[in-house]
This record gives structure tokens, sequence and C-alpha cells, in this order.
């Protein structure tokens, strides 16, 4: 399953695409993440993969383009290329 | 085998019974401010019309916005799946469905046993949802009901450049003062709604059958729209609010066949 | 030499005139529905002010107008138009020469520009299709909570402990500012928690674009003390505002005609 986590607004499209076919648990996006947006759960059809937090959903756009700059960012430590993003 | 399913979104409440592969009953009421006490208010509607009580259902999942706080819940669902279930047991050739909630929209693909393959959702903003409409409506003065049946009759579309509700209600006065028709203003909102969720179907990719689902699916002005931008006509339910309801309680049901 | 600038934005209309590249007069009026007519208006009240100073001149004696603003195109006088990205850059570089990072929080729009040491716009990131990060979020909140949009500022000053508000859309942060009228929370922290809630928002658009040293913030909005304040520990930034905020885009605007005639005629 793909999970677009994130929204459309007035300056642009912001979303955090999990790929929970590829995703294993492994868990070290959710370590690495800065702001801790990031957490592994069961999703409904029993899997435990990663998904960004409720509260954190509605402020990617505001949160996540920073770590641009950054070496170690969600999408680059996973090692099964689940993570992507849309800015 | 009795079985409920009850979805508590941000607008309303939709409780629905299932009986084996039937659906029973349902109710839908405004959620209000008090979820939990709305929960026990929906579901208990639901039995009176089917005339049981609540032990006579041997499982109940609980989805929407507010499903954590359903006190006699057995299990909780997310609404994306649910609605996914609940189109394909309507539909069973849907593969694509846009969910047009009261306060979100949702988009999404699944396979033909309605396990979800992809989804997008934008519940940040108020743009193509029930709030958007109800405050349009009321800016303009119409009843909610109407808003679609008076689109249809408009002769052209004004030019609603933004689908933010505080932007495009300030656009709808000016377009008033100016004296637009008010079917032709109604007929640009649906354009831009539209351009919206269009982008957020996009997002998903589109594969038919294609479903509208939620309540703004029964303001046919915007699905007209909506089918237009897609190219597909969409299915619809007759009561389109009640599809995660069902959607929840189909995952009653296999919760009970499991055992 | 007689040059203006005048910035036609989606509230107001905003036209600066410069005597010899000194501002001579500032004006700034309501837009309304018609952009064309309220431009008009602008200048001549502009050139009103300019009499009375004791300078007399006409539509026709300014050697230069330059428009900028979301109704430029409007300006039937203008010589010229310029986007408000270049207009902000240049104005806030004049009023602030150290400047490297613009904010500007207009009526129905907010942007955020990054300048190169010589002042060139590096990056920007704009945003005109949502009311959150905007004026009229701010607008719409004061009104449910009942207060006039100039009292904001002076009263989120005594907030105590400022009400969190999560959602971002005017209309469900409206829902949440209600709830809180309901729990009777006073509402000066209910101010201090919108102005909390637009300057994350914003605070957002600046990492985008990367936030250098010294920051300005122009618009109408930066006349309200409390979003600076947010705005700054939001940022952990000092934030430099000038004493007539709003008129920043119009006065860039008339700089750039002032150097289009030193350059050309």
């Amino acid at each position: 399953m793909i999970a677009h986590y994130g929204y459309a607004d007035g300056s642009g499209e912001y979303y955090l695409i999990v790929d929970t076919d590829r995703c294993d648990g492994c868990g070290r996006c959710v370590e690495v993440c800065p702001n801790d947006i990031l957490e592994l759960a069961p999703d409904d059809y029993g899997k435990t993969v990663v998904r960004v937090k409720d509260e954190f959903v509605n402020s990617i756009g505001y949160i996540c383009p920073a770590c641009k700059r950054r070496d170690e960012r969600c999408e680059s430590v996973c090692e099964h290329a689940a993570l992507s993003y849309t800015w | 085998m009795l079985v409920a399913g009850i979805d508590i979104g941000s607008l309303t409440a939709k409780a629905l019974i299932l009986e084996d592969s039937k659906i029973r009953a349902y109710a839908i009421i405004p959620t209000g401010v008090d979820s939990e006490g709305t929960s026990k208010k929906v579901m208990n509607s639901a039995l009176e019309r089917a005339e049981l009580s609540l032990e006579d259902l041997e499982y109940v999942v609980s989805t929407g916005y507010g499903r954590v706080i359903v006190p006699f819940a057995n299990k909780n669902i997310t609404e994306i799946s649910c609605h996914a279930k609940g189109a394909v047991f309507l539909f069973p050739s849907v593969r694509t469905i846009l969910d047009m909630g009261g306060q979100d929209c949702k988009a999404i693909r699944c396979d033909a046993s309605g396990k979800v393959q992809n989804f997008a959702m934008n519940d940040k903003c108020a743009a193509g949802t029930g709030r958007f409409f109800e405050i349009i409506a009321e800016t303009m003065e119409l009843p909610l009901e109407e808003l679609g049946g008076l689109s249809l009759e408009a002769m052209s579309a004004a030019k609603i450049s933004s689908a933010c509700v505080v932007f495009a209600k300030s656009e709808v006065l000016a377009l008033l003062r100016k004296g637009v028709d008010k079917k032709n203003i109604l007929a640009g909102i649906n354009e831009a709604v539209a351009l919206r969720v269009f982008a957020l179907l996009n997002r998903v990719g589109i594969e038919k059958d294609f479903a509208i689902t939620g309540g703004i699916a029964k303001n046919v002005g915007v699905v007209r729209k909506v089918e237009e931008k897609v190219g597909l006509k969409a299915l619809i339910a007759e009561e389109p609010q009640i599809v995660g309801a069902l959607g929840a309680a189909l995952f009653a049901k296999e919760a009970l066949e499991q055992v | 030499m007689l040059v203006a600038g005048v910035d036609v934005g989606s509230l107001t209309v905003k036209a600066v005139i410069l005597k010899d590249g000194e501002v001579a007069a500032t004006t700034t009026l309501i837009t309304g529905d018609d952009a064309a007519t309220a431009a008009r208006t602008a200048i001549n009240e502009a050139l009103k002010s300019l009499a009375e100073r004791g300078v007399s001149a006409t539509l026709d004696s300014l050697d230069y107008v330059v428009a900028t603003g979301v109704g430029r195109k409007e300006v039937a006088f203008a010589h010229e138009v310029k986007t408000d990205v270049r207009c902000d850059a240049v104005g806030a570089r004049h009023l602030f020469p150290s400047v490297r990072t613009v904010v500007d929080i207009g009526a129905e729009s907010c942007k955020v520009i990054r300048l190169s040491k010589k002042g060139r716009v590096e990056d920007f990131t704009a945003n005109d299709k949502c009311a959150s990060g905007t004026g009229m979020f701010l607008d719409t909140l004061a009104k449910v909570i009942g207060v006039g949009v100039e009292k904001l500022g002076e009263l989120s000053l005594k907030a105590k402990e400022p009400a969190k508000i999560s959602s971002m859309c005017v209309v469900f942060a409206e829902s949440e500012v209600i709830s809180y009228i309901h729990k009777k929370t006073p509402v000066e922290d209910i101010i201090a928690g919108v102005h909390e809630s637009i300057s994350n928002r914003i605070f957002g658009m600046m990492n985008r674009v990367g936030i250098e040293k010294d920051v300005a913030l122009v618009g109408g909005v930066a006349r309200n003390v409390g979003v600076v304040r947010a705005l700054e520990a939001r940022a952990g930034e000092n934030i430099l505002v000038p004493e007539a905020p709003q008129i920043a885009g119009a006065l860039g605007a008339a700089l750039i005609a002032a150097k289009a005639c030193e350059g050309g005629a």
C-alpha cells in the first residue's frame, strides 16, 4: 500500500509517501527524524510499518522541507527505498 | 450473525447493523461536541430501528476521526480501509474511491477484495469539504440541499480562483455585489472544488470503476464536474454517507469469521 | 526628479512618491472591487499631500511610475510593472541594508524571500491560495473573538499561557477558538495562541527557503507586535520591522522607478 501523508495547499503539495509493502518496520527513519514525527504502528492489515503521527500530518510542509539540507534524513537512511517526498 | 460498524466523523456520526451480509438498519446524527455520548446515541438509534439491543451485537468495529473513544467497540480501524471495504461491497467493480466528508477529502485505490493499495487524504484544509459548502450556502443564503441542483441550471460558470473557503467566500461576496447570477457562482464553486479533488485523485492514480462517497456525493453539481475531470461516471450509493460504517461492520464480520 | 511606486494589494493600495530619492508622500487606502480606480485615487491623494508640502505636481509631472502587487496590471498610468518579490526585496534592503531574509505577511498572501549578500533575490516561497499565514487568518479569528484587529498585538502581550491552536486552516482554527471561548479561556491567551499558530506557518516557509540574518518583516501584519514577538520566539532570531511596514513594497517600486530614471532619461 502506498500511503501519502500530508496535504496540498496554496503553496504546493507536501506529501511524505510510505510504500508499506517495502517497509520492514526497522525503525531507522523514526530514529533519525529530528522532529520526532514518525512512528511504527500496525496498519489495518496487521503489518507493522512506519507512519506519520496524526498530530503532524497537517504540518508536514512546515516541518520537513528544512531536512533537505541534512545528510541523514528519513528517506536517505531507509535501505528499502520505502520513503519518498514531494517537495 | 449480527455485527455493527460505527463511523464517528467530525460533522456526522453513522452507525450500521449488518445481519449476515445484509444491511439491517442504520442511523446518521450530528456528532456535536461530545463524541462519546454521540457514539452511544447513534448506536441506540440504529438498534431501535432494527428492534435490537446492544447485547444482540456480536462484534462492533469503530472508525472515523472519533474511533478511539467508542466505549463499546471491540476494535477500531482507520476510515481509509473501511471506506474501501464498504465501497467494494456495494460496487464490486470499484477500484478508485473519492470520499468527500464533513472536514476532509480522501482518494483511495483498492483491489477487488477492498484492500487499500494507495491513498491520500487532505484534512488540513477545508476546501472541497462539507464545511466549505455549508459556508458557501450560508454566504449565498441558500439551503445546502439545493446547491447541486441549482448549479446545473447555470448558463456559464463564474471564475472562482480559490478553493480556499475564506478566499472563495470573499470572491462570492464580490460576485454577488456585481450582480452575477447565483447559479453561475455555484457552478464556479463546483469547478474550483472539482479541480482540487482531481489533484488529490491524480496523486493516487485513477482506475475504473470510480465511486464517490460521503455527504458531498449528494451534490449533483459537484459530482458532474468531478466526473467531467476524471472522465468516468461516478458510482454513488443510495446513502453515500454510510459507506464507512458499512465497511467497519464488514470488518466486524471478518473478525468473527476468523475466530 | 519625481517618481512613484504603487502597490495594489488585495485589501489595500499603497502609493509612495519620492522626490530626488527621498520619501515625500505616502498614501494607503482600501482597494475595494475596482483596483484601477483605487490606484488612481491613491496616487491623487499622494499628489495632494505633496502639494500640501509645497510641491505642486500632477500625474503627468511624475517622471516614472512602477506598479506592483496583485493588481499591478490595473494601474493604467504605470510606466512599468514589477513583481512583489522584487519590490519587497528592494524596499526592505533600502530600509535595512543588512537584511538577507524578507518576510512579507499581507492581507491575503505571505511570502519569504532570501537575498544574497549583494541583495539579489536568491530564493523565495509564496502562498496566495490559502488563508492561513495571512492577514485574513487574524482578521477572521479576531471577529470570532470579538476584538478589533488593531488590538490583537497589545492584548496578546498580556497572555499568561497561550492557548494551543493545532489547525492551520482558518475554518478549523475558528472551531478551536470557539471552544476556547466556551471554556472561558482568557482572551489574551487565545490571541497569543492565534499568533503562535500563524508564526508556525510562517516559520515553516522560512525554513523552506533557508534563514539568513538579518531577518526583516514587512506587510500590514507586521504592525501586530504580538505576531512579531511570536515569530521572533519561533525563529530564534531578532526581527527588524520598519516604522511603516505596509508601504515597503510600494517603496521598493518607487526606488526601482528612481533607478529607471537615472539610468534611462
